[in-house]
């Protein structure tokens, strides 16, 4: 789960890090007001999402005063901002941050994120921080060097003073402000805590001008202050309903409804769509904790959307989800729907002829196959000859 | 002989007395492999499905001499339950629990340095043998003992090729499932060198998928020996589309994080025969046979 900046830098600031002073308007009125309170010669208004790429987007405006400040937040409040990193309709921007503007010299990229060979804390930095970062790490992987800080120690506290002075970062105070986010990283149980630009300022020496911490959401047990934040705000997207029951559900473009369990399996079916030149509405993948009624929850949702001309169910059953518990799910689901599009079936392993029974028993229109480049054959056919 | 476990395997259940650790207790039992008993702080002196209960994994070990476990405790407690059958020198730990927190699996990758222990998983389907030994949740009705040895990072697709496997008579030495969570135990690599050890196995099936760096560190290890044993690897998410709200894609690519595609090229560079898709992985594996 990935916490705004504005949250993000709260946070560091309570472990010693410099950030920017600032305040959260969620109006342009408490934006204009925020300003008071700020002692500042220029402003920057922020648009609080949590994808990335804002600036290139419009998301980060100076003002030179607090009326200007006003109508920068009231033209971002409320819209709905586009960047590299968002969906095509963007995220709404439902708060902005008021900040002092600084005078940055040296912008510098640092994060911590985990080992993936030992998970233990790496801090990574590059000289190359700022807006276009993403981009050009992406061009370049050797631009960010790493180090790892398994321990905070007399002795990893001066490596990592020698790895920093690399990056023209050789105060022993900023060791500090580095080794409390490392303490902020590991008490959040962070997946990733980044702080793009770290940057000198002519006011305030080094100063997280930016940053985005991502919580671990398997870790959200011990976090429960952020639970309100998992729920959020207004109605659920599909994805955020599914995995209320116990379904990793990524809704794409297509026009055939998918029904795996499985990841693994899933990835396959999907390559084996896109293969034979179809176009799946979804990525579904049924988790092994699932019950029926989740199923039935999961199906629900690919019968609710229009686009779905068709639904694939793969099920390779096993474990504590054999294929009469998917079959109980998906008869549920058509029995409470009023639209029933075809179902091309194909299942196997545990209790694999009793499911095909359970859904052919209570009308389900399906039709069923025994192999999985049949079944994809036969559903690629209905849903193209539906669409003409 | 197959890789890790086998009928001498005595295995014990961490978490036995829960939904799930009994109804995989059972079904393991059933299956014919050797339970000897379970641990649940609190417990310790009663019985559970016929099986002598501990308080904690070192006692089971001095009272049933057991060699494995299977870890089938809630995410909160998962590591400190590996951490436990890691310090009671546990020869091979499988831990099925999904979700573990990742700053939890460093404090068990920590436990694991130096230490005698195997980890299989956590989030993974366990290790079979087949008719000798199943530690897991995977179905076994389509299992059969054979030659064929998977390693594999998804559970769906293992009982998948399996069940084709099986259905044309090529039965399994071990299948493990090394666990879909980027921090986990056991690899591809170590898999593959056990599996060029073990007499029993004559080919090698990898399942893979985009993510991490296992499918990476296999090819380069099979460009290092001479394996002599065919090796057919999928790779899944070909087309998988990438994560666009995923704001940490430039952080991550300095791990080296490379598309299916890349890491089939790897591969097959490698020397392993690439499968196209999950319904083929047996045509390769027969066509490895009748050129051997």
């Amino acid at each position: 789960m990935l916490l705004s900046e504005f949250k993000s830098k709260e946070i560091l600031a309570q472990y010693s890090v410099p950030t920017p002073a600032g305040k959260l308007a969620r109006t342009a009125e408490e934006a204009e007001a925020a300003c008071a309170g700020l002692d500042a010669r220029k402003y920057v208004v922020k648009a609080q999402i949590t994808a990335g790429g804002r600036g290139l987007a419009g998301g980060i405006r100076f003002a030179a005063t607090p009326s200007s400040v006003r109508d920068e937040a009231a033209a971002m409040l409320g819209t709905r901002l586009v960047t590299e990193q968002t969906r095509e309709d963007g995220e709404l921007v439902e708060a902005v941050s008021v900040e002092a503007a600084l005078e940055l010299s040296h912008q510098r990229f640092i994060a911590f994120a985990l080992d993936p060979t030992n998970g233990a804390p790496l801090l990574l930095a590059s000289t190359e921080g700022g807006m276009r970062f993403e981009q050009q790490a992406k061009a370049n992987s050797d631009l960010v060097k790493t180090l790892a800080l398994p321990e905070d120690t007399p002795q990893t506290r001066s490596d990592a003073l020698a790895f920093l002075s690399q990056f023209d970062i050789d105060q022993t105070q900023t060791l500090n402000a580095l080794f409390g986010a490392r303490q902020a990283f590991i008490d959040y149980d962070a997946t990733l805590l980044e702080i793009n630009p770290f940057a000198l300022t002519r006011e305030n020496g080094w100063v997280a001008v930016d940053a985005k911490i991502a919580i671990d959401p398997n870790a959200l047990f011990r976090h429960p202050e952020f639970d309100s934040m998992a729920i959020g705000e207004g109605a659920l997207s599909p994805e955020a309903e599914a995995q209320k029951s116990n379904i990793n559900l990524v809704q794409l473009d297509g026009n055939i409804g998918v029904v795996v369990n499985g990841a693994g399996l899933g990835l396959a079916t999907h390559d084996m769509l896109l293969d034979a030149g179809a176009s799946p509405a979804n990525f579904m993948d049924i988790r092994t904790t699932a019950s029926s009624f989740d199923i039935a929850k999961g199906v629900e949702l690919l019968l609710q959307d229009s686009r779905v001309k068709a639904i694939l169910l793969n099920v390779h059953g096993g474990g504590m989800t054999s294929c009469d518990t998917v079959a109980e799910g998906v008869a549920f689901a058509y029995s409470r729907s009023k639209r029933k599009v075809p179902v091309v079936s194909r299942l196997a392993g545990l209790n694999a002829p009793w499911g095909l029974q359970i859904i052919q028993d209570r009308k389900v229109p399906v039709e069923s196959f025994e192999t999985m480049p049949q079944a994809i054959h036969r559903v690629v056919e209905l849903a193209q000859g539906s669409a003409r | 002989m197959a890789i890790l476990v086998d009928e001498n395997t005595r295995v014990i259940v961490q978490g036995m007395t829960g939904r799930a650790g009994t109804f995989y207790t059972d079904l393991a039992m059933r299956y014919g492999s050797t339970y000897v008993g379970g641990v649940r702080p609190g417990r310790g002196g009663t019985k559970h499905l016929g099986l002598p209960m501990f308080h904690t994994v070192k006692e089971a070990v001095a009272g049933t001499d057991a060699t494995a476990s299977l870890v089938v405790v809630p995410a909160p407690h998962a590591a400190e339950a590996m951490i436990e059958a890691i310090e009671a020198e546990i020869g091979v730990i499988v831990c099925i629990t999904e979700r573990v927190p990742q700053h939890d699996m460093g404090r068990v990758k920590q436990a694991l340095e130096g230490s005698n222990s195997v980890l299989i998983g956590p989030n993974s389907q366990g290790i079979l043998t087949p008719g000798a030994c199943k530690i897991g949740v995977m179905p076994t009705q389509e299992a059969k003992p054979g030659s064929i040895g998977i390693a594999s990072r998804s559970a769906s697709l293992t009982s998948e090729v399996l069940a084709r496997c099986s259905s044309a008579d090529l039965g399994q030495s071990t299948t493990v499932g090394i666990g879909g969570d980027t921090l986990h135990g056991i690899g591809f690599v170590d898999c593959l060198k056990r599996f060029r050890e073990d007499p029993d196995t004559q080919t090698v099936v990898l399942i893979g998928e985009i993510g991490g760096r296992e499918e990476e560190d296999a090819a380069d290890y099979l460009t290092t020996v001479d394996y002599e044993k065919p090796v057919i690897a999928l790779v899944v998410g070909r087309h998988a589309p990438e994560g666009q709200r995923m704001g940490h894609a430039g952080t991550l690519s300095v791990f080296g994080l490379r598309s299916a595609e890349e890491k089939i090229a790897r591969l097959r560079d490698a020397g392993a025969v690439i499968a196209q898709d999950a319904s083929t992985v047996v045509d390769s594996v027969l066509a490895t046979l009748e050129t051997a």
